[in-house]
């Protein structure tokens, strides 16, 4: 899966510092990875070895204290916060383990959250989310708020919300820690599909090597540091 | 981008229905309150001065004495009716001048009896009093100067002692004297401060003076003053003339004064003025208040909507953004709360000057004014909440429980 193009992501000796002085925490403690257009990446690792450090940071919600992040060729340790927001905005899509929906909010609506703020019109925007909603087999749910779907429909809107917008990246934070086995594999399956069928870069945290199985690429946190980088094959 | 953030707040302000009207009612009781007392305190303003010109306009009093404060007077001697002809034939622009004794007595019509107040004076009373008949005449010429015993009276004493029959010829028992009612004068009323208008008798002032007082003192001159004419000039004039009657050296005061009618609509209608303006500042204070309470439920809001502001932006949403969706939301509650207490301020004072009997005197300046300052109230107590909403860390507002 090696490829020789430019990679869409690169870490090269990240650090990141929690705290000052004494009490200072180094939660990720020199980083270096590359990661190219189209991986599936699955990162994994115990709790506090630093990967949800990483997702944030990736997912540019967050900044290195040291070292580089190159996105795009870009490079993200020097943006301000409203860049990175620009940034979040045009290239990413997040997907969390608590589907952090709006509630009260239909699905459509929850859907076209970002096209808002991209400021397409409401048509557009909600042919958009249609196509999106159906993309996740969710047609014809489009009026049904959070409270009145399960939890594996909530995960699906919710990628669906981060799939609206096309973007280069998926983000999943623990996509299925709140799903029963039967939905996990489901929504495994979806990100599959979307990696596999749209080119979608998929970059994963979990801590359930089941569904890191789905992944065509390991990375393994421990204590802050990259233990093991390995490509695999994924499972379909 | 301000109108997507105005149908959010729209939505969001529906979706918490019952919480935004009770934000809402701080800024609604304190606009309504803002206009209402305004718009009553105008009106009485307006009947205030309506009152005062049926008065009679263009009106000087002339009084021996110093005012020396509320109720006071110090003294100087009385005027006489050569100090009044004086003035009527040396002074320009004035049309009557009634000098006037005053005198209490209980007027006695067979077994009914009324105390009442007389008033001698002249034909130019009814012009200075703004008086006119209702039946009979005026006094002749001949009965002024030779102070025949006739009068003419008041509606109240028609009432009270003819028991309204037909009052003309009927004769009416004054102490030790009896008089003929010659005149019935139209009924006005009670006056401002509540005295009955109406409970009069006139009478020649050489009557009164022969009969009641016992002396030839006048102790007050009405003088009307033509339309359209400064009543200061024909104040000036009569000051000099009667300083210069009364022998006044250039260092003496005034042993007189003169009131003018328009120094009382001034007086009178400024106290209301100044009235209106108090009731509106306190009313002003509340609507402080319920930006107060605005700024309290949008720092609840926020809280309670942290994990929401994280997802807008891990989507990405820029500060400025949240911000405005924020101050927007906060704008939109009280220029409702500001709409909604504008009509309950019409409602209000149309009712309450139709109760308090005074002119509905609306205020548009004050109705634009109450708005602005309801949004700017928005714009002020909401910023605060607004802000903290755009300065959280999307991180840690995701996590938020």
């Amino acid at each position: 899966m090696k490829s020789r193009e430019a990679p869409l992501i690169e870490f090269k000796g990240v650090v990141k510092a929690y705290g000052k002085g004494g009490s200072e925490f180094l939660a990720l403690k020199g980083v270096d990875f590359q990661i190219h257009q189209g991986e599936f990446v699955a990162i994994m690792g115990p709790s506090g070895s630093g990967k949800s450090t990483v997702m944030n940071v990736l997912g540019c919600l967050d900044t290195p204290t040291s070292g580089e992040y190159l996105f795009h060729g870009v490079h993200v340790e020097t943006l301000n916060r409203d860049q990175r927001a620009l940034l979040r905005r045009n290239y990413l899509g997040f997907v969390f383990q608590g589907f952090n929906l709006l509630a009260r909010t239909s699905a459509l609506e929850n859907v076209e959250l970002p096209l808002v703020y991209r400021g397409l019109k409401r048509s557009e925007r909600h042919a958009a989310a249609r196509k999106a909603l159906e993309l996740v087999g969710l047609q014809g749910w489009e009026d049904h708020a959070p409270g009145e779907l399960s939890g594996g429909q909530q995960q699906r809107v919710a990628i669906a919300r981060a799939l609206v917008t096309n973007p280069k990246v998926l983000l999943a934070d623990e996509p299925t820690g709140n799903l029963d086995t039967a939905r996990s594999e489901e929504i495994m399956a979806l990100l599959s599909r979307l990696n596999s069928d749209l080119g979608i870069t998929v970059l994963m945290v979990t801590h359930e090597p089941e569904m890191a199985a789905y992944a065509n690429r390991l990375i393994h946190f421990v204590d802050g540091k990259v233990e093991r980088d390995q490509y695999q094959e994924a499972k379909q | 981008m301000i109108w997507n953030a105005f149908l959010l707040a729209v939505r969001e302000i529906r979706r918490n229905l019952m919480r935004s009207i009770l934000t809402m009612l701080g800024i609604i009781i304190g606009v309504a309150a803002v206009i209402t007392m305004v718009t009553l305190g105008n009106g009485a303003t307006a009947q205030v001065a309506a009152e005062i010109s049926g008065l009679g306009s263009n009106l000087l009093m002339v009084r021996p004495g110093q005012r020396m404060g509320p109720g006071q007077r110090s003294g100087g001697k009385s005027f006489n009716l050569e100090d009044a002809e004086a003035i009527r034939q040396q002074v320009a622009s004035i049309v009557a001048v009634a000098p006037t004794a005053n005198a209490s007595v209980t007027a006695v019509y067979g077994n009914e009896n009324w105390s009442s107040s007389v008033v001698g004076s002249n034909n130019d009373y009814f012009i200075t009093g703004n008086w006119e008949l209702a039946a009979g005449r005026k006094f002749s010429d001949s009965e002024l100067k030779s102070g025949k015993n006739r009068c003419v009276i008041g509606n109240t004493i028609a009432k009270e002692l003819l028991s309204g029959e037909d009052v003309l010829g009927k004769k009416l028992r004054l102490g030790s004297f009896s008089c003929e009612v010659i005149g019935l004068l139209k009924s006005k009323g009670q006056s401002m401060m509540g005295s009955d208008q109406d409970d009069t008798i006139i009478m020649p002032i050489k009557t009164v003076q022969r009969r009641l007082s016992g002396n030839q003192d006048v102790s007050m001159i009405r003088i009307s003053v033509k339309p359209n004419i400064d009543t200061d000039v024909v104040n000036r004039a009569i000051t000099m003339l009667l300083r210069d009657r009364r022998h006044l050296s250039d260092n003496e005061k005034n042993d007189f004064s003169v009131m003018d009618t328009r120094e009382i609509t001034n007086t009178l209608t400024g106290t209301t003025k100044v009235m209106t303006m108090l009731l509106g500042a306190v009313a002003a204070v509340s609507l402080i208040v319920g930006g107060i309470g605005i700024m309290n439920i949008m720092l609840v809001s926020v809280t309670e909507r942290t994990r929401e502001i994280g997802i807008r932006m891990a989507i990405g949403a820029l500060e400025k953004e949240v911000l405005l969706q924020f101050l927007v939301e906060a704008v939109v509650l009280s220029s409702l709360g500001g709409i909604i207490g504008i009509l309950l301020a019409l409602l209000a004072s149309s009712v309450g000057s139709a109760l308090m009997g005074i002119p509905f005197m609306l205020d548009y300046s004050i109705i634009a004014l109450a708005f602005v300052f309801s949004a700017m109230v928005g714009v002020l107590f909401g910023y605060f909440p607004a802000r903290n909403a755009a300065r959280l860390n999307p991180i840690d507002a995701l996590r938020h429980e």
